[in-house]
């Protein structure tokens, strides 16, 4: 570059001394930094509720109990929390995972003490009217009817109970059109009374808000929040491991295009190996073009639109897949070539030009994925959740660097075994 | 959002729109130009869509796989899209890295090498990107209303094309293509982010300029001639669910009625970037169970385009029901003055999202470069205030000038084996 174009000193990323902290004598941990570039906030943060606590037979109890929650409460009704939420243009929802149901929203700043009170409202005080679960429990067996028609959604079901057979990872969160009808008001009711609590919850805030103001507005709406019974996560069982490749297609007529997944166990978000497991995946299917993977699958033999590989780590063990979708005729084909590109990195790894791309690229490109305020929401949530420190984005560079060929190889050959794969189609 | 810019054109003529924004080292760079899915004849069909794929397999001075890797080595993030109306091509970078996508893009604007062996593996990547779409029911629903709405313009087809001609098109087609409309007098940069402006343009002069203009291709023009009465159609295809798709006609983004529609569209549809749940649509399909999800939307179109009302039936109620529905909804706006309380909040709902959008510096660039290939900055920076002008006699009027059944076509997605 002839002339230095950029006029502004590097910013501090997100540390220590910016971030706000602190925990409710209830147990609510609140976090907050400020971002006075636009007048508008960010708020995400869980609870400890998800569907670990489900059984078998009430699969779906958790996303069903985290859809109703702004269904109704005490107070108000359906039609009056969302005519608040939109009239001021907020917005506002939940989502259940395995272990937490996740929420989130935005407003204009004016506009946080209205949100944090629906917010508390919807946690602490939800009312599961009759009316309200019905047309819910509609649109969710019609969604149970849509999914049964998508190729990856099927792909990925399937995916999900060969890899973690018996653990509760193996799951669909959105559960079974015979459990979904089978669960009751007082099914919702009780999970809401025993897994719904202070104890275990984050709320995060990001915008145009000093944090200490944040923190005391959370406080206000949410300190009075105990619920005494609040029942603990049960603990996880162990994972069977995959003993030889398994293949599952699930035929669905009338489709163009197959949908597969290849994949095993990742690590954990916690682990020492994950920032070279993270490393390794970008070179395998995720750089520039999607990598390797990429390389072979789509640029030299045309054979998808998409092929990637993803690296999904989690308080439990992760997943490591690779997804494509391609003409089934030549699922097999793009099969044959995965597994090559997955023998070929574990057997020499990468090369020290493709971990210096992608150690590179991970240092760039951290600016970009904090620059909305709902970005820096969910990488503050990330550091608590895992633990990771508030420093952690001073140490990142360094930790990124640290990764070596040697790192990528060994963590490679400890998680992937071409004669241990999960093979999942579905398709015509 | 709607801090200043400069604007400026160069002798080749080609259109520059810079914005400062200092608040994050990054800088967005949006390259546009004026050729989209509306400028294709039949037998063509798909063809700007896949140029923007081979604008990605390299020039001499930057070969495809090291251009990728160029990009994403500096933490950048870059890709493209084509619409009716335009096709475009981003990169979000760190501030300090900017040069390298302005020297990409101003090398491949008249540089690009189409080999034959790379528009064959693309032929099979845009097929199976179109099996893809075809896998889903909206998607063929979508595709057969557009096709009856429109006989003549031709926003008639999809913009991935129509599998015949993803068949046929060949190498020389596509590099004549390219070579037709990407132009600096056919293009306009628009760039956001931490920059100095002066030292920006000068750089920009010294990339750009040099590049030859050359004659400037006109605009496919067809126009749809009106309507003659309701066309209903029906796709069938696997699957348990009913979905229906009712398209009005909607006009250009510059015409006087479209901030009065834009209105209408928040009260009946909801605002768009929110939900929707407490719009008059979601109460009376929704609510009352005619409809597990309803959306409604238009797009802002150089030509008239279309207003598309999407439901996604309840199992237990017949479609007729759910279109009964629909149409009281429409005849309450066409009958009932709407409040002026209504009004203000769908501006403070514009307004939030407005803010939202303003938190991210890539939003912030598309926007400059989207809004000049309908209209020109203005028409954004004025948005928020030309909404505020609308009047409930505004809304009125425009509900029954464009909202009558004789001009809408109603889709009805069919799955096999189950009534509706």
């Amino acid at each position: 570059m002839p002339k230095k174009l950029s006029n502004t000193a590097k910013p501090s990323l997100l540390n220590p001394d910016d971030i706000y902290r602190v925990v409710l004598p209830n147990g609510i941990t609140v976090l907050a930094r400020s971002n006075f570039n636009s007048p508008s906030i960010s708020m995400g943060g869980y609870v400890a509720a998800g569907s670990l606590f489900e059984s078998d037979l009430k699969l779906g109890l958790a996303d069903f109990v985290s859809s109703s929650l702004m269904r109704g409460t005490q107070t108000r009704t359906f039609d009056a929390i969302y005519n608040e939420l939109e009239s001021v243009g907020a917005s506002m929802g939940f989502d259940s995972g395995v272990h937490t149901t996740g929420f989130g929203g935005r407003s204009l700043v004016e506009d946080l003490p209205l949100l944090l009170n629906l917010l508390s409202q919807s946690l602490q005080t939800p009312t599961f009217p009759k009316d309200e679960v019905e047309k819910l429990r509609a649109q969710m067996l019609t969604g149970l009817a849509m999914r049964a028609q998508d190729t990856s959604d099927m792909a990925a079901m399937a995916f999900d109970r060969m890899l973690f057979d018996g653990h509760p990872y193996s799951r669909p969160a959105d559960g079974f059109v015979e459990t979904i009808q089978s669960i009751t008001r007082k099914d919702m009711e009780k999970f809401h009374r025993l897994h719904f609590g202070p104890r275990g919850m984050v709320i995060a805030i990001v915008g145009a808000i000093e944090p200490k103001k944040a923190a005391e507005a959370v406080e206000r709406c949410l300190a009075g929040w105990q619920v005494p019974g609040q029942v603990d996560a049960p603990t996880m069982p162990a994972h069977k491991p995959v003993k030889k490749t398994v293949k599952h297609h699930h035929a669905l007529a009338g489709k163009s295009q197959s949908d597969l997944v290849i994949g095993m166990i990742g690590p954990r978000r916690r682990d020492p190996e994950f920032f070279s497991a993270s490393l390794g995946n970008s070179v395998l299917g995720q750089f520039g073009m999607m990598g390797r993977i990429g390389e072979v699958v789509r640029e030299k033999s045309g054979l998808a639109y998409y092929a990637s590989s993803s690296l999904n780590a989690g308080s439990g063990p992760g997943t490591w897949e690779i997804n494509a979708g391609v003409n089934p005729k030549n699922l097999k084909k793009a099969i044959d070539l995965i597994e090559n590109e997955l023998r070929r990195f574990i057997k020499s790894g990468v090369t020290k030009g493709e971990l210096a791309d992608s150690q590179a690229n991970y240092i760039g490109r951290l600016p970009l994925s904090l620059e909305s305020n709902s970005g820096v929401v969910s990488a503050i949530l990330n550091m608590e959740r895992y633990d990771l420190g508030f420093d952690f984005y001073q140490r990142y560079e360094s930790m990124v660097r640290a990764v070596t060929r040697d790192n990528v190889l060994e963590t490679a050959r400890k998680y992937i075994d071409p004669n241990r794969l999960v093979i999942s189609t579905a398709g015509p | 959002m709607a801090s200043e810019i400069t604007q400026f054109t160069l002798k080749n003529g080609m259109r520059v729109m810079l914005k400062e924004i200092h608040t994050a080292p990054i800088i967005s760079s949006w390259l546009w130009y004026r050729v989209g899915s509306r400028d294709e004849p039949s037998g063509k069909t798909g063809i700007s869509h896949w140029t923007e794929h081979m604008q990605f397999k390299g020039t001499k001075k930057f070969p495809a796989n090291v251009l990728d890797k160029a990009i994403s080595r500096e933490g950048g993030r870059w890709n493209a899209s084509t619409s009716h109306d335009s096709t475009r091509y981003y990169e979000t970078m760190p501030a300090d890295k900017i040069d390298l996508a302005l020297r990409l893009e101003a090398d491949r604007m008249e540089h690009s090498i189409y080999k034959e062996k790379d528009v064959a593996s693309e032929r099979t990547v845009i097929i199976s990107e179109r099996e893809g779409h075809e896998n889903e029911p909206m998607f063929r629903l979508t595709e057969a209303v557009q096709q009856t709405a429109f006989h003549v313009h031709p926003y008639h087809h999809e913009i991935i094309g129509d599998m015949a001609d993803l068949h046929t098109i060949t190498r020389d087609d596509l590099y004549e293509h390219y070579r037709r409309y990407y132009l600096p007098n056919n293009a306009v940069l628009a760039m956001a982010g931490d920059f100095d402006t002066k030292s920006m343009l000068k750089r920009i002069k010294e990339l750009f300029e040099s590049i030859p203009k050359g004659p400037t291709p006109p605009r496919l023009i067809r126009p749809e001639p009106d309507q003659k009465g309701e066309v209903r159609l029906s796709v069938e295809g696997p699957g348990e669910t009913t979905f229906i798709q009712v398209a009005y006609r909607f006009p250009n983004a510059t015409h006087a009625d479209y901030f009065p529609l834009q209105v209408f569209d928040s009260l009946l549809g909801g605002a768009s970037g929110l939900s929707t749940k407490t719009s008059r649509l979601y109460r009376a399909l929704v609510d009352k169970e005619f409809a597990v999800d309803v959306s409604a939307g238009s797009e802002a179109t150089i030509d008239p385009f279309l207003y598309r009302i999407t439901i996604t039936k309840h199992p237990d109620r017949k479609t007729e029901e759910a279109l009964a529905a629909l149409d009281r909804e429409l005849q309450n706006l066409q009958e009932i003055l709407v409040s002026s309380d209504e009004i203000k909040r769908a501006v403070k709902q514009a307004r939030a999202v407005f803010a939202y959008g303003s938190e991210n510096i890539t939003n912030q660039a598309f926007w400059m470069g989207y809004v000049e290939m309908f209209s020109s900055y203005d028409w954004f920076t004025n948005y928020l205030s030309s909404l505020a002008k609308v009047t409930p006699q505004d809304v009125q009027r425009v509900a029954r000038k464009y909202f009558q059944s004789k001009d809408r076509v109603i889709g009805i997605y069919h799955p096999k084996g189950v009534e509706g």
